[in-house]
This record gives structure tokens, C-alpha cells and sequence, in this order.
């Protein structure tokens, strides 16, 4: 790895040493905490607030501000983890396999709150709970993906083969979410067009965009403070015999 | 032994060794003509709605077929160490998967080609549809047994993988039966296929170079 500079390649390797990566997400966790905190509420009053009612979808559009987050979070989280599954097989890191497995019910959770939500805005608008359209169709099926990778690593003793295995589930799935994706796309849609991704001019009022992207940015950092938490428990389970997780658990008692 | 050799030996063992079990052989077939027959009985023999859902019924029966016949590709080999001899040999994992996966297609996949047409009758699928039917069924049970086998592989090694398998599995399957049963479901109303079908060949075709990789990779990991 010549072609990474020594000190980001010494942090990475300091970084994904369990003791040292326990402490740095102690220390990370309330600064985490405060900007997400700070983001949420700003997030929050802009949308719920400030924002203008829409004249066609009156106040319920509002929904977005959890739903289209929480969406990109869904996705974002099953690249993220196909990437740690990748950092996993090739190098072996210990610490890439506990993140990708910590991330895993997260991101089911941001999925199925953003399969809730999408259906709590479905029933005024479409008339329906729930429609076999084809954003919700592929959203469905991702979050299938993500509990197939949460039931296989619980099903196999090993952890570390466990890992193995999910990172290799993790990387088939996300050649296949694109395909998945595109398939159902072709199949059906209803669901309205993307308005933000439009590059030259999103189709949506800055006054409504500005909260939607701070809550995104929220729900980001929301993200990595479970993340940490979660790794930081999976470490101590999976190293309770080792030295550092005695000396910790002494000082804390 | 060269590899291309040894490709073929893995194929005309597993052919062998299903042709000794010809009753084994015979089970997803009965199963796929079973599931067909349940249909009916649960929505009623009404012609009209029949032959609407035939494709998708058809479709989804040879889905669960390949579902429960995946099992059998890795799990005898795994039981009797037969596959642990593969992991030692000097061959690449990924070019014996690939002909482990094949002959199971053969063995599992063809046949339900044989029958499609007879149950595409039962449920009155229009005639000008069978020979998408059979394109269908051509192209997209290989791409089941190879999409199936990445599942397998990552399950030989527990007791009880069947559930698990087809939580893994069935959401990979989703684009093979919307291309399918959609191609098979536009040829019965008389409108060109060919999209569908050229989808379907692109996805075996590179379902046969990418699958033998994360196969073999996943197979290392079980006998560990």
C-alpha cells in the first residue's frame, strides 16, 4: 500500500487496533452527539416550521423530513457495509467485519422506518396503504437483504467465519441492488419522480430543501453515533478474554 | 490433470451420481406440477383469471422448484468430504464450481423444461407464448441454480440452512422472475419480447463469469 501515505496509513492501522478504536469512539461519542443534536433541531424547525405549507399535499408532505432520509440512509448503509465487507476479505481486518455487522440492524431500522413512514404518507395521498409501486418494492427487498445479513451471521457459531460470510452476502447484494432496482423500475412505478437529485434545478423550493438536507446530515450523524455504540459492545464481546477488556471493566467497577 | 479435464470429470461424476439416484431426480419435477395444481384449487377454476396468472404462476412454481432442489448441489459433497478434496486440489475452486453448478442444473433445471409446456396447457397459456416459455426457461434456470448457489455455499456448513437459504436467496431472484414471467406474460397478448429476453441472457452471461468467484470464496469459508 505504497501508494497510501505513512500517517493515514499509520492511523488506520492504530485506528483498527480494538483498545485504541474503544477509546477514540468514547471520546468521539458526546461531540457526535451534540452536532446531531444541534442538526436535528435545526433540521426539525426549518421543516416543520418555517417551511411553507405545499399547496397541492397540504401538511402531510412533511413526512419527508423522516422518509427521504431515512431512504438515503437506507441505501447508503448497505454500500457502506458492502465496502467494509470488501476492506474485511481483503485484509482481514478484524475492525472493518465488527462495523459491517453493527451497521446491519441499523440499517434495517432506517429501512423499515422509511417503508413506515412512506405508507403513513401513502394512505392521504394515494388513498392506499400501501401500493406495489416500484420504489417501495425495491426498498422491500433491500430490507430483506439486510435481514438475510443479520439471520446469517447470527446462524453460523463462528464469528469470524460469520463475518466472512456476510461480507460476502454484503457484496453480492450490492451488485444486485442496482439490478433489483432497475428491474422493478421497468416492472411498475407510481411513485413520484425524484425532485432532488435533479442537478440544474431541483424541483422542490429551497425553503422545504435546506431542513430536508439538515435532517439528512442529522440522520447521517445519527448513524455514527449508533455505529460506534454498537461496534464499541460487539468489541467487548468479542474480545472478553483479552487484556484490555479486563483492565476496562476493572476501572470501571 | 488439466483444468479443462478436470471441469468435465466434475460434471460427469455429479451426472453419474444423480443417474444412480434417479428418484431423486424426479422430486422438484413433481414438485413444480404440484404447486401448479394448487392454484387453481385456491383461486378457483375460472379460465379467464387463470390464464392471466399462468406466467406468474408457472414462473414462481419453477422459482420455489430450484429453491428446494439448491440444497442438493453442495450438501452430500460437504457430508462426505468430497469437497474438502476439491478445496486441496491444485485447480482453481471457481472452475469446479462451475461445473458442479452446471450438472445440477442439468440434472434439476432441464427437466422442468420438459413439463412447463404440459402445465402452460393446464392453466390455458395461449399458444403463440410456449416458445417464450421455453426461451424463458432456458435462459433464467441457470441463472436460478447459479444465483442459488452463492446462498448455498454460504449455508452448507449449518444444520438447519433450508429457511435461512431462502431468506438469502429469494430476494436475489427478483429480477429473474420479473424478466421471465414478464417476457412470457407480454408474448401471450402478442407484443415483442425480445428486451426482456436479451436482459435475461446478459444477466446469465455474466452470472457465469462473476457467480464461481464469491461460490468459491463462500465454500472456503463453510469447510473452515
Amino acid at each position: 500500500m505504497s501508494w497510501i501515505p505513512a500517517p493515514v496509513s499509520r492511523f488506520f492501522h492504530r485506528t483498527s487496533s480494538p483498545p485504541h478504536f474503544y477509546a477514540l469512539a468514547d471520546r468521539f461519542i458526546p461531540w457526535l452527539t451534540v452536532i446531531f443534536l444541534l442538526l436535528l433541531g435545526a433540521g426539525l424547525y426549518g421543516g416543520l416550521y418555517l417551511a411553507p405549507t405545499d399547496y397541492q399535499q397540504g401538511d402531510s408532505y412533511r413526512i419527508i423530513y423522516i422518509h427521504v432520509p431515512a431512504a438515503w440512509m437506507s441505501l447508503f448503509i448497505y454500500v457502506l457495509m458492502a465496502v467494509m465487507g470488501g476492506i474485511a476479505l481483503i485484509w482481514r481486518m478484524k475492525l472493518a467485519e465488527v462495523m459491517l455487522i453493527s451497521s446491519a440492524p441499523i440499517g434495517a431500522g432506517f429501512t423499515f422506518v422509511a417503508l413506515v413512514t412512506g405508507s403513513l404518507w401513502g394512505k392521504p395521498m394515494w388513498g392506499t396503504w400501501w401500493v406495489w409501486d416500484a420504489r417501495l418494492t425495491s426498498e422491500l427487498i433491500l430490507l430483506f437483504l439486510y435481514l438475510g445479513v443479520i439471520s446469517l451471521y447470527g446462524a453460523i457459531e463462528e464469528k469470524r467465519a460469520a463475518a466472512r460470510a456476510v461480507s460476502i452476502l454484503a457484496l453480492v447484494g450490492v451488485v444486485n441492488i442496482p439490478i433489483i432496482h432497475y428491474s422493478v423500475q421497468w416492472w411498475n412505478t407510481l411513485h413520484q419522480g425524484p425532485t432532488v437529485s435533479k442537478m440544474d434545478k431541483p424541483s422542490i423550493h429551497v425553503s422545504m430543501l435546506v431542513p430536508l438536507l439538515l435532517m439528512a446530515a442529522a440522520f447521517k450523524f445519527y448513524y455514527l453515533i449508533a455505529v460506534l455504540q454498537a461496534a464499541k459492545l460487539e468489541l467487548l464481546k468479542r474480545e472478553t478474554t483479552s487484556q484490555w477488556v479486563k483492565t476496562l471493566l476493572e476501572k470501571q467497577a | 490433470m488439466p483444468i479443462i479435464q478436470a471441469f468435465w470429470a466434475i460434471i460427469r461424476r455429479d451426472l453419474l451420481l444423480a443417474f444412480r439416484r434417479r428418484a431423486e431426480m424426479a422430486n422438484p419435477l413433481f414438485f413444480f406440477v404440484l404447486v401448479v395444481t394448487l392454484f387453481p384449487l385456491a383461486v378457483g377454476a375460472q379460465p379467464n383469471l387463470l390464464r392471466a396468472m399462468a406466467p406468474g404462476v408457472i414462473w414462481v412454481s419453477a422459482l420455489l422448484a430450484a429453491l428446494l432442489s439448491l440444497d442438493s448441489l453442495f450438501r452430500s459433497d460437504f457430508d462426505d468430504g468430497s469437497l474438502e478434496q476439491m478445496l486441496l486440489s491444485p485447480h482453481a475452486l471457481s472452475i469446479l464450481v462451475l461445473g458442479k453448478i452446471i450438472a445440477h442444473w442439468l440434472v434439476t433445471g432441464l427437466p422442468l423444461l420438459l413439463v412447463a409446456p404440459l402445465l402452460a396447457v393446464f392453466l390455458g397459456l395461449p399458444e403463440q407464448a410456449m416458445g417464450t416459455l421455453w426461451l424463458t426457461l432456458i435462459l433464467a434456470t441457470p441463472l436460478l441454480s447459479l444465483i442459488g448457489a452463492i446462498g448455498v455455499a454460504l449455508t452448507v456448513g449449518l444444520r438447519r440452512g433450508g429457511m435461512l437459504l431462502s431468506l438469502l436467496v429469494l430476494p436475489l431472484y427478483v429480477p429473474v422472475l420479473i424478466f421471465a414471467s414478464g417476457a412470457v406474460d407480454r408474448a401471450a397478448s402478442g407484443l415483442p419480447v425480445g428486451a426482456q429476453l436479451n436482459i435475461l441472457l446478459a444477466m446469465l452471461l455474466s452470472a457465469l463469469v462473476l457467480v464461481p468467484l464469491p461460490t468459491a470464496a463462500a465454500l472456503k469459508m463453510s469447510v473452515n
